[in-house]
């Protein structure tokens, strides 16, 4: 009869041959709305308790498609290959400019990876970007391609006055897959839980998503992510400890916070990776840009535990552990910590205007 | 805009790809048909850096049809550092002022939407001041 | 080769005409062309026109204005070439009466702006431009002056309001002329308080686009029956040649060189020099191409063309008066038409016909038009015929 730990074992996806990040790149757009804007229009000036400082806003030019290509152009940088080398560009994002026409196909001719690649456009909420990054692993893993390139990145819309426009942000980050030996961090193994749980979701047609209020708390973010997690570690044999750093799906300050101590991780492992405060929820980028902040700052031997959550549910879990060229390629881009500190603060008018939220037709 | 006049000069627009003159080694941006410098033909592409200085500029108030709302924006001449000088708006501002001399930098942006939300939309080149931390 | 003579010219008022199609707009002026010339029926007619394929959806306008005025089975086509066009029907009318297969020619330069408004208007005089590579990208031809504007200020040191003296003398000269868009003063002080149009160039920093038609018949002076009325008008010299299209292909965008070919081309032609003038109608569409045309002339070194126009050299009783009707900036700027606008104010000139803007012995104009940023320059040289 199979243990406990033999079924957990067998569950930790890992590919035939070993496989990491070659290069990363994030972007985040200049502008900042304080969440002191919101609650000063929807919920009086009360500065109480609100879930974020500020969210980072795309600017009228920006859309899914151009901060994909600007991450992915400093992926490359970092990466040292020519594009064209890239088998695979995956764009994962709840916020395609198109509802039909791949984001990915703009990426991929901007950044010059055409024609000889997959090219697709991946939507699961907020892990739809670690879930194109487990399907890069599986295209390099398996062999049918010696790197591909996986994205995550959002413009996400909070309806007006909702819960959710405090932290609904843009940003994101990209990611080159390709051989292990090549790597400036190894992905050792993902696992990924997945229910069909509705805490949150966006009908065709409609502009902004609808949510199950306190149900995408407990039976959704931390069931999932909790599970994840706690699987992969039982597979591998890990415990918190042997993480330098943890990054979980930020949908504001505190849910991260709340899982990261329940799964027994301490502030100083989850805090460089938890941007949501300065940046807000990315959503499809949340947990992918995280985890850019961690590796700029990461050092060979580090461990770093990735988990993402999706709405609808489900959530990735990655074991990543960094390697020496890391501290080379590290400077071939800008930082994550570059693109917050390149700051421009908005009002609730700007904010609007740019993100189409005044009616002119 | 018309699809296929847009999708005929994408690699240009998203990515500054101009030419080299194989008579002379001019750079060339944006392409064309006979060198301006030899008056040799054919071509073969070549990638600009998108590194670049503000030659010349100007912020409009007044913006024609497919721009109306992007107003005021801001477009300059932008001599790259291979040489030629390109059209283009400057973008991520904030609340820099921007000088003749100012280095920037390409980024790809959407340039303009026609039909409302049921056109195409135009991505293209746009510059902005070059950001710390860039290398 | 022959003399070419204008021997009739006519004119409607510059402004909004909204109830006048463009047809009639330019039969207006035709026909009073033809009345001037002594009822004279043209062979050929050759339209200087823009925008109206884009913005009144009319093509074939050759057909169309002559068909209308009465003139079936002549010759007819249009010349485009930017706010050049109407200069270059001219030179086209020119080159046919010169050539000896055309005896009498008309031509009209016509411009109908209300047919559309807002936006629409500044687009589709953005297609004057690189379509791929500069209207593309938000650029249009006054921002293109902007930018020009702010190299020249730059580069040459001027003050703010250096560039004043141009709308305010335009402006002065439009007070006494009938068919000018604007016939009020503008002072120094109204020009510094003007809104931003493209920094830093301002409301008044812009000629106003406008209807107008404008038409002349040109014709050797043997085939004329009759005397005229008036004096006739000699073209003397003709010139055109091109400049890139776009702005950043230039190596020196401050130097206007194709309206330094033109005007040397027209004067060589003429066999006279720019400063052998007494008129000199050049296109004031934005304020700092007035000085670049100057320049261009001979008439100011490199980056001092706008200090004539502080000082009275310019004026009507100066060395060299330019604009003498209100130019561009102040009868008005119907784009197309333009260039057979500046032609018609040069007759009125040499004829002793512009009233109380009279400039005294006027004997010899040269007209310069351009289409975009100097991409294109025409330019002629006109004189009192004997």
């Amino acid at each position: 009869m199979e243990t406990a730990s033999e079924k957990s074992e067998s569950l930790a996806l890992k590919p035939d041959r070993p496989v990491g990040i070659i290069g990363y790149g994030a972007y985040v757009p200049r502008y900042r709305l304080p969440a002191t804007q919101v609650a000063r229009l929807w919920s009086g000036e009360g500065e109480g308790d609100l879930p974020v400082k500020e969210k980072s806003v795309a600017g009228l030019d920006e859309d899914v498609a151009t901060m994909s290509i600007e991450a992915a152009r400093n992926a490359l940088s970092r990466a040292g290959i020519s594009p064209s080398a890239l088998r695979a560009v995956w764009v994962g994002s709840e916020s395609h400019p198109y509802a039909v026409k791949p984001t990915s196909t703009i990426v991929a001719e901007a950044i010059g990876a055409t024609p000889y690649i997959q090219a697709g456009d991946w939507e699961f909420a907020c892990k739809a970007g670690t879930e194109a990054l487990v399907a890069a692993i599986g295209l390099v893993g398996s062999g049918m391609g010696r790197y591909a390139l996986a994205i995550g990145m959002d413009i996400a819309q909070g309806q007006p006055g909702d819960a959710l426009e405090y932290t609904a942000a843009s940003g994101g980050a990209a990611y080159v897959i390709g051989p292990a030996d090549e790597s400036l961090a190894v992905i050792e193994a993902t696992f990924s839980y997945v229910t069909d749980t509705p805490d949150f979701w966006r009908r065709a047609h409609q502009v902004y998503p609808s949510h199950g209020q306190r149900f995408t708390g407990e039976p959704a973010y931390f069931k999932h992510i909790s599970n994840a997690a706690q699987t992969l570690m039982e597979s591998l044999g890990t415990k918190p400890a042997d993480y330098r750093y943890a990054v979980f799906h930020q949908p504001n300050t505190r849910f991260p916070q709340m899982v990261g101590k329940r799964l027994g991780f301490s502030d100083e492992q989850i805090k460089p990776g938890l941007l949501s405060p300065v940046i807000g929820n990315t959503y499809a980028g949340a947990a992918l840009i995280g985890l850019s902040a961690v590796l700029d700052v990461a050092s060979p031997g580090d461990c770093i535990l990735v988990t993402s959550y999706g709405s609808g549910a489900g959530s990735d879990a990655m074991h990543i552990c960094v390697t020496s060229a890391i501290e080379e390629r590290r400077s071939r881009a800008p930082l994550t910590r570059d693109y917050i500190a390149r700051r421009s603060e908005i009002d609730y008018a700007t904010y609007a205007r740019y993100r189409g939220k005044i009616r002119m037709k | 805009m018309e699809v296929p006049r847009y999708w005929r000069l994408q690699k240009q627009r998203y990515a500054l790809v101009g030419e080299i003159c194989p008579h002379c080694q001019v750079k060339i941006f944006p392409p064309r048909d006979v060198c301006p410098e030899c008056g040799g033909e054919a071509k073969q592409p070549f990638s600009f850096s998108g590194k670049g200085t503000v030659f010349s500029f100007t912020t409009m108030y007044d913006a024609p049809k497919g721009f109306e709302m992007n107003t005021p924006y801001t477009v300059a001449l932008v001599k790259l550092e291979e040489g030629p000088v390109v059209t283009a708006q400057l973008t991520d501002l904030g609340e820099q002022p921007v000088e003749i001399g100012m280095p920037v930098e390409m980024v790809t942006r959407r340039i303009r939407e026609d039909e409302e939300d049921k056109g195409i939309i135009v991505y293209g080149y746009k510059f902005r001041p070059v950001m710390a931390g860039t290398h | 080769m022959c003399d070419v003579v204008i021997a009739g010219i006519g004119q409607v008022p510059v402004g909004e005409h909204w109830g006048v199609p463009l047809r009639t707009l330019a039969a207006r002026a035709m026909l009073a062309a033809q009345r001037d010339a002594g009822g004279l029926k043209p062979q050929a007619l050759y339209v200087g026109n823009l925008l109206s394929p884009v913005v009144s959806h009319q093509s074939n306008l050759g057909t169309l204005l002559a068909d209308n005025a009465g003139m079936s089975g002549i010759e007819a086509f249009t010349v485009e070439a930017a706010e050049a066009s109407g200069a270059g029907a001219l030179r086209a009318g020119y080159l046919a009466v010169l050539s000896g297969y055309v005896d009498v020619a008309m031509v009209v330069g016509v411009e109908k702006f209300t047919d559309a408004v807002g936006p629409v208007i500044e687009g589709a005089m953005s297609e004057t431009m690189d379509y791929d590579f500069e209207a593309t990208n938000g650029l249009t031809p006054t921002a293109a002056a902007a930018m020009v504007m702010r190299l020249y200020m730059q580069t040459y040191d001027l003050p703010s309001d250096g560039l004043a003296g141009f709308p305010v003398l335009a402006h002065e000269n439009a007070l006494n002329n009938p068919n000018a868009y604007f016939r009020r003063a503008l002072t120094r002080e109204g020009y510094a308080r003007a809104a931003m149009l493209s920094t830093p160039l301002n409301l008044y920093d812009k000629a106003p686009y406008a209807d107008g038609a404008a038409a002349v018949i040109l014709t050797r002076p043997d085939r004329l029956k009759k005397a005229l009325e008036h004096p006739l008008v000699q073209v003397r010299g003709s010139g055109a040649a091109i400049d890139t299209l776009a702005l950043h292909d230039r190596h020196d965008p401050l130097a206007f060189h194709a309206a330094v070919v033109a005007i040397q081309n027209a004067c060589r032609h003429a066999g006279i020099l720019p400063a052998d003038v007494q008129v000199f109608e050049l296109s004031d569409n934005f304020s700092v191409y007035a000085a670049l045309c100057l320049e261009a002339g001979g008439f100011a070194q490199r980056g001092a063309g706008w200090k004539l126009a502080n000082g009275d050299e310019l004026s009507l009783k100066g060395r060299l008066p330019v604009c003498t009707m209100g130019g561009m900036k102040a009868r008005g700027n119907p784009a197309g038409a333009s260039g057979v606008y500046q032609v018609v104010e040069a007759c009125l000139q040499l004829r002793g016909e512009a009233g109380a803007n009279q400039v005294r012995d006027a004997r010899r104009a040269l007209t310069l038009c351009l289409g975009g940023p100097a991409s294109t320059a025409v330019c002629h040289v006109l004189q009192t015929w004997q």
